[in-house]
């Protein structure tokens, strides 16, 4: 793996399953009494956030928190950031602290990649999300879930998503979360198809691994995992389409249409889900629906990422086997 | 009277011969002219060329004195082979008035470096709204004749309409910086292939081309001539051959950038890329090229676009945009016309020389290299080749995206009216 992650392009199939396969491990920490590991006692991680995302931030720093990393919260929101050298001075006080890892999310494109390649820090670059740019551990603990789900817990093991069909619906012009979805999903062997009304597909998609798709309901029933990305309101007032009323009848997933998935497809959303919007509440609610189970996953996969990215090569999680034959 | 002679220099290119200057003037060309009295350059075959002249030049003074001066932009043009370079209109304040263009024309005057030549803001603020006193600038000291909102669009068809009408009476020309406003709200970067993957807000080439198209039909409707700043797209150059053939009369530039750099390099995210109008493809960069060679593009400009290190030192979306371009434009037109084989050297002579002096009515510019003529030449010593390194720029600035990049070229000697500003690749 290389020594930061700002895309899912990074990633090559190998790096992506020992990802899966480490967050595997780690969400078995989860379902023990202490959830904590010691891997990374003595390292500091800090979550710089230039964008409100309480939910990725929390997720962040309860993985480092189970690593036993020591997590500083830096919520440059706020101040005075319009000005571009407040993220290499916000960077370059960082490096003076000794972080080892800098988790960021950032509005603009580009920033992680910028902070990670201008020699303004030492540390790990993690890309918490940037600007309409990337997503990548979003994408991981989709990735995650779908194996979970459509491959098996254990079965799971070492394996990637050959042959399943994922489709990705929505705004996917302003999406960080496609766009790491779609490469990471085509390293991992899956077929993507996007759907969306075309004012929402970006120009230039042609060269994507992927097939594009404006009509949703010939594309439900080729689906194993259908993932409704959020539309935001705003958009309608830029014209990307007439009224929300319509989106939601020619994009929004309710339980006529869920009904035309096959009987073993999930339905994932990435949080906040727009209820009525893209999603309806009976979809929403329903036991195809991966949107909770998502945040767990989420913990575990930034638990991974963190650990192969600071942890080095000492194994994770001392499994209760090894411990008993220690004993012996 | 100082005289000088260059011996065994290549004239446009051609057969070596000697150049004579006396004074401010060229007195003799041939060969085996005599040394008497004169200072001799020996030229040793490099290129003779008319001194160069910018029509699209970012001098930010004044106002943003800590980009650029008037002293250190025509310092830097000297530098570049540059004898006249026009001054664009976005200063702070806006070149709107007679007093701000008198004002950058005087300290043209007095920093001795290369004559500059005053743009005319076509409205008030550059808000496009109120047409500015074109006729008050015109008739002042600086004698204004290019009008430009440039970093702006004229958006609006009726204040088009008027500007080119008006600029008429005196012979004026509008260049237009084509930029539908409404297309580009958030852009960044071309929109395309490269900016799908990037999430960069896209700039789309009909932003471009929709207002070329809506100008040159609005010169050809009041019979008005128009120039089209800083073309960037092969569209846009389908839209300018199609007008010329129909006789409209409209002109186009193109940077040096523009005819080298495509949007592939944005995956930096290096702000130093970062650029109105936008690096396009490769398809476009060939199509530029074919145009300035076929003469559809009548010349380069560079849009020498100055900016402070930590307006580039920065996140993509944050940066300003622009680069660099005076010194390191002849380089690139060596490199991508004169070396594939498009241009010839009396071509560049036309194209950065000759047509952008005709364009911006500058007489005493751009002139044969002839007995009589004002002396303003240029001295180029094409089998150079060397990497640029910004530290060595005349420029205030830095923000070139050429640094470590190999360009063949380098001026040796400029002259401005038979003074040597440049001697030796040294400002004088």
């Amino acid at each position: 793996m290389k020594r930061h992650l700002i895309s899912a392009a990074d990633l090559t199939r190998d790096d992506a399953v020992l990802i899966l396969d480490t967050a595997e491990e780690m969400a078995r920490v989860a379902d023990r009494p202490i959830k904590k590991l010691p891997t990374l006692r003595g390292r500091t991680v800090v979550n710089l956030f230039f964008e409100d995302s309480t939910r990725t931030r929390i997720s962040f720093e309860a993985a480092a928190k189970r690593l036993s990393a020591d997590v500083i919260n830096f919520s440059a929101k706020g101040s005075s950031v319009s000005k571009g050298e407040s993220l290499k001075d916000t960077a370059l006080t960082l490096e003076a602290m000794g972080a080892d890892a800098v988790v960021i999310r950032h509005h603009a494109s580009g920033a992680p990649y910028r902070l990670a390649n201008s020699g303004w820090i030492d540390g790990a670059v993690v890309n918490a999300g940037d600007g309409t740019h990337e997503h990548p551990t979003q994408a991981l603990l989709d990735a995650f879930t779908m194996r979970r789900r459509l491959v098996g817990r254990d079965a799971g093991i070492g394996r990637d998503l050959s042959g399943r069909r994922i489709t990705i619906v929505g705004d996917v012009l302003h999406s960080r979360v496609a766009r790491s979805n779609v490469h990471l999903l085509t390293t991992l062997g899956a077929e993507v198809t996007l759907v969306a009304p075309p004012t929402l597909v970006p120009v230039g998609v042609e060269t994507w691994p992927c097939e594009v798709s404006y009509d949703l309901d010939t594309v439900l029933p080729k689906s194993d995992a259908v993932m409704m990305l959020r539309v935001q309101r705003e958009r309608m007032n830029a014209a990307f389409f007439p009224t929300e009323r319509e989106y939601a009848r020619r994009y929004g997933l309710d339980g006529d249409r869920m009904a035309k998935m096959p009987e073993h497809a999930i339905v994932m959303h990435p949080g906040p889900m727009n209820r009525g919007m893209e999603i309806t509440a009976e979809v929403a609610d329903s036991d195809r629906c991966t949107a909770v189970e998502q945040v767990a996953n989420g913990v575990s996969t930034r638990m991974a990422v963190l650990y192969l990215l600071l942890g080095g090569s000492e194994p994770a999680v001392t499994t209760t086997n090894a411990r008993t034959e220690e004993n012996k | 009277m100082t005289k000088i002679l260059i011996r065994g220099a290549k004239l446009l290119g051609g057969e070596p011969q000697d150049v004579l200057i006396d004074g401010e003037t060229i007195a003799a060309v041939g060969t085996g002219l005599s040394a008497e009295g004169a200072q001799v350059i020996e030229a040793d075959g490099k290129i003779l060329l008319p001194g160069l002249v910018d029509l699209h030049t970012h001098l930010r003074e004044p106002g943003r004195e800590d980009s650029e001066t008037v002293l250190t932009g025509t310092r830097a043009a000297a530098s570049g082979g540059f004898t006249a370079v026009f001054a664009m209109a976005n200063t702070f304040p806006v070149a709107d008035t007679a007093g701000v263009v008198e004002q950058v024309w005087r300290l043209g005057k007095e920093s001795g470096y290369c004559d500059v030549q005053p743009i005319g803001a076509v409205t008030v603020g550059l808000e496009g709204k109120q047409l500015s006193e074109l006729g008050a600038m015109h008739e002042s000291a600086a004698g204004v004749t290019v009008f430009s909102d440039d970093g702006k669009c004229v958006d609006d068809a009726v204040i088009m309409r008027r500007a080119l009408e008006y600029v008429k009476a005196f012979g004026g020309v509008v260049a237009q910086h084509a930029q539908e406003p409404r297309l580009t709200e958030g852009a960044q970067m071309n929109e395309g292939v490269v900016s799908a993957e990037l999430g960069l807000g896209g700039w789309p080439a009909v932003a471009e081309e929709s207002i070329i198209a809506r100008d040159v039909l609005l010169a050809e409707h009041v019979g008005s001539r128009v120039h089209i700043c800083h073309l960037s797209t092969a569209g846009s150059v389908e839209i300018v051959r199609w007008a010329k053939s129909r006789g409209i009369d409209v002109t186009a530039e193109v940077t040096p950038h523009h005819l080298l750099l495509t949007d592939d390099l944005v995956r930096s995210y290096n702000p130093v890329y970062k650029v109105n109008p936008p690096l396009r493809t490769e398809r476009d960069v060939l199509a530029l090229r074919e145009a300035l060679a076929d003469g559809t593009i009548d010349i380069v400009a560079t849009d020498h676009a100055p900016h402070p290190h930590e307006d580039k030192d920065c996140e993509w979306a944050a940066a300003a945009m622009g680069m660099v371009g005076l010194e390191t434009a002849l380089s690139v037109v060596q490199h991508t016309m004169v070396e594939t084989g498009l241009l010839d050297w009396a071509g560049v002579a036309d194209r950065m020389s000759a047509t952008p002096a005709r364009i911006g009515s500058l007489s005493g510019h751009g002139r044969p290299i002839a007995p009589g003529e004002p002396a303003n030449l240029t001295l180029v010593d094409s089998a150079y080749r060397g990497v640029v390194d910004p530290a060595g720029f005349a420029s205030r600035s830095r923000n070139t995206p050429y640094e470590g990049r190999e360009l063949p070229g380098r001026v040796t000697h400029t002259f401005l009216r038979g003074r040597a500003t440049v001697v030796d690749g040294k400002l004088a």
